[in-house]
């Protein structure tokens, strides 16, 4: 029992943005189903609120370090959480319970696997309705008001919350997805310091994850740099996209991501264009101006990709890799294990025909 | 003399690379699923490598059926028919085709 006490009080520096990242998602849930039921909780919330204060600080530095875009990302979530509260309650539940239970098995298994596909399924309905959806929260938020005012100032204090969360949540799935590994290791501490205290008051047998889940927790507290040393170097920049008039995305971070990755740029733009089935070129100042609309969301999958093929190693998951090319063959060895393998060329593949066939054609 | 039959066998040894560079992570047997924006917010999404043992046009009338949208079989100099469909298909497509008994593992979902 003492050593359960101490090892969470350890813990909470440690892991201040997994439980932030944790916190507004459990007190929504609380809020939505029963507000009475759990005052042990609530009272427990607040108390390490503080510690992640510095930690939330971070991640909105490095936010605010990429520019215009994110926020605007940012003002977006925030503005979808409402939406949220006064339709989908139920839907969101559902999301909210599944996530845990991937970081779960993510833990266990293969974290990139579990991980992404969720994120995958909710990406393009999102990217798709997204102008739409600001039309209709618009609508919702102010009837809501007529309905009545005190739920709506507490969705309005959840928001904000959900808002701080989803923003860390961001810049931690970005951080993290793209390094694989890394989203599972600070969300599988989050899922655990929830299951440690479960069985507390209660006499039911612990189970298998529960314990360990604790025991995870207590290698991790008891040598941090387990973790820590694991995690920085995953982490790559999230991409940053502009618009450039109607039909043209800028791309400003390329030569920067390529640098994290140890990629020709080259490499990469001909990977992007291939997926994206267009092309573009590269400015003066290193930046990629790609034909075509396109959001972070999208340009992030397609890196998520190219890390997945030509980054990482199959078979120790680092990414510590070379990519070189040998008799027209591109073969990636691996730093870390030694391995080398060789990966597909890229290939644009079919290209239908878009646009004027006037310009493209010249007459016969 | 026998220095230059050496030197014979290096151009053999290039001459066989020559087709390995398209072997090599063959993609010959996947089937890949192709987005293409078009202007505004219309796109267009491509089927490449169907086999041999499918039509594609009953696929293609299939699909259109399906996914309530229309349709072409283009032909490709190299790659053979193309099915072309309008607008985004690529989760349906692949979803069909899984349940129709292709392996989910020969299907590339390429794309944002």
């Amino acid at each position: 029992m003492a050593e359960v006490d101490l090892t969470p009080a350890a813990d909470e520096p440690m892991f201040d943005p997994s439980l932030k990242k944790k916190k507004p998602k459990k007190k929504q849930v609380v809020f939505n189903e029963e507000p009475a039921p759990e005052p042990p909780k609530e009272t427990r919330d607040p108390s390490p609120v503080p510690t992640p204060g510095p930690s939330i600080l971070k991640p909105s530095s490095e936010e605010a370090a990429i520019g215009a875009d994110a926020g605007e990302e940012k003002r977006e979530k925030a503005a979808a959480v409402p939406d949220d509260f006064g339709f989908g309650d139920l839907k969101k539940k559902k999301k909210k319970k599944e996530i845990p239970l991937d970081f779960g098995e993510g833990d266990g298994a293969s974290p990139a696997g579990v991980s992404t596909p969720a994120e995958d399924g909710a990406t393009p309905a999102d990217d798709l309705n997204d102008f739409s959806d600001v039309k209709r929260k618009k609508k919702k938020s102010t009837k809501k008001i007529t309905f009545d005012i005190e739920e709506f100032e507490k969705g309005l204090g959840d928001s904000a919350a959900a808002s701080g969360g989803g923003e860390g949540g961001g810049a931690e799935g970005e951080e993290g997805d793209l390094g694989d590994d890394v989203f599972a290791m600070p969300a599988a501490p989050v899922d655990i310091g929830d299951e440690t205290e479960t069985w507390h008051g209660t006499d039911r047998d612990y189970t298998y994850s529960e314990l360990l889940g604790r025991i995870v927790k207590t290698l991790r507290s008891q040598n941090p740099d387990l973790s820590a040393g694991g995690r920085k170097r995953y982490t790559i920049v999230p991409p940053s996209i502009h618009r450039e008039g109607n039909k043209k995305t800028i791309f400003a971070n390329v030569s920067e991501i390529c640098k994290r990755m140890h990629r020709q740029p080259d490499h990469v733009i001909q990977f992007l264009f291939a997926e994206l089935g267009t092309n573009g070129t590269v400015d003066g100042s290193q930046r990629l101006v790609i034909k075509g609309r396109f959001q972070q969301k999208q340009i992030e999958t397609v890196l998520r990709r190219y890390i997945v093929e030509y980054v990482t190693c199959k078979i120790c998951k680092s990414p510590d890799t070379l990519l070189s090319k040998e008799n027209r063959l591109y073969f990636m060895t691996c730093e870390s294990c030694g391995s080398r393998r060789s990966v597909s060329a890229i290939k644009t593949g079919f290209q239908a025909q878009v646009g004027k066939r006037k310009l493209t054609k010249p007459p016969t | 003399m026998s220095l230059q039959n050496l030197k014979k066998e290096d151009p053999f040894a290039e001459d066989g690379l020559d087709g390995i560079e398209d072997q090599v992570g063959s993609e010959e047997n996947y089937l890949h699923i192709r987005i293409q924006q078009r202007n505004g917010r219309k796109s267009l999404t491509t089927l490449q490598g169907l086999g041999k043992e499918y039509d594609p046009k009953k696929l293609l009338k299939a699909f259109k059926k399906e996914f309530a949208c229309n349709g072409t079989v283009v032909e490709d100099e190299q790659l053979g028919e193309v099915i072309q469909l309008q607008g985004d298909q690529r989760i349906k497509i692949k979803n069909f085709l899984v349940e129709n008994g292709i392996l989910a593992s020969n299907i590339k979902v390429h794309g944002f």
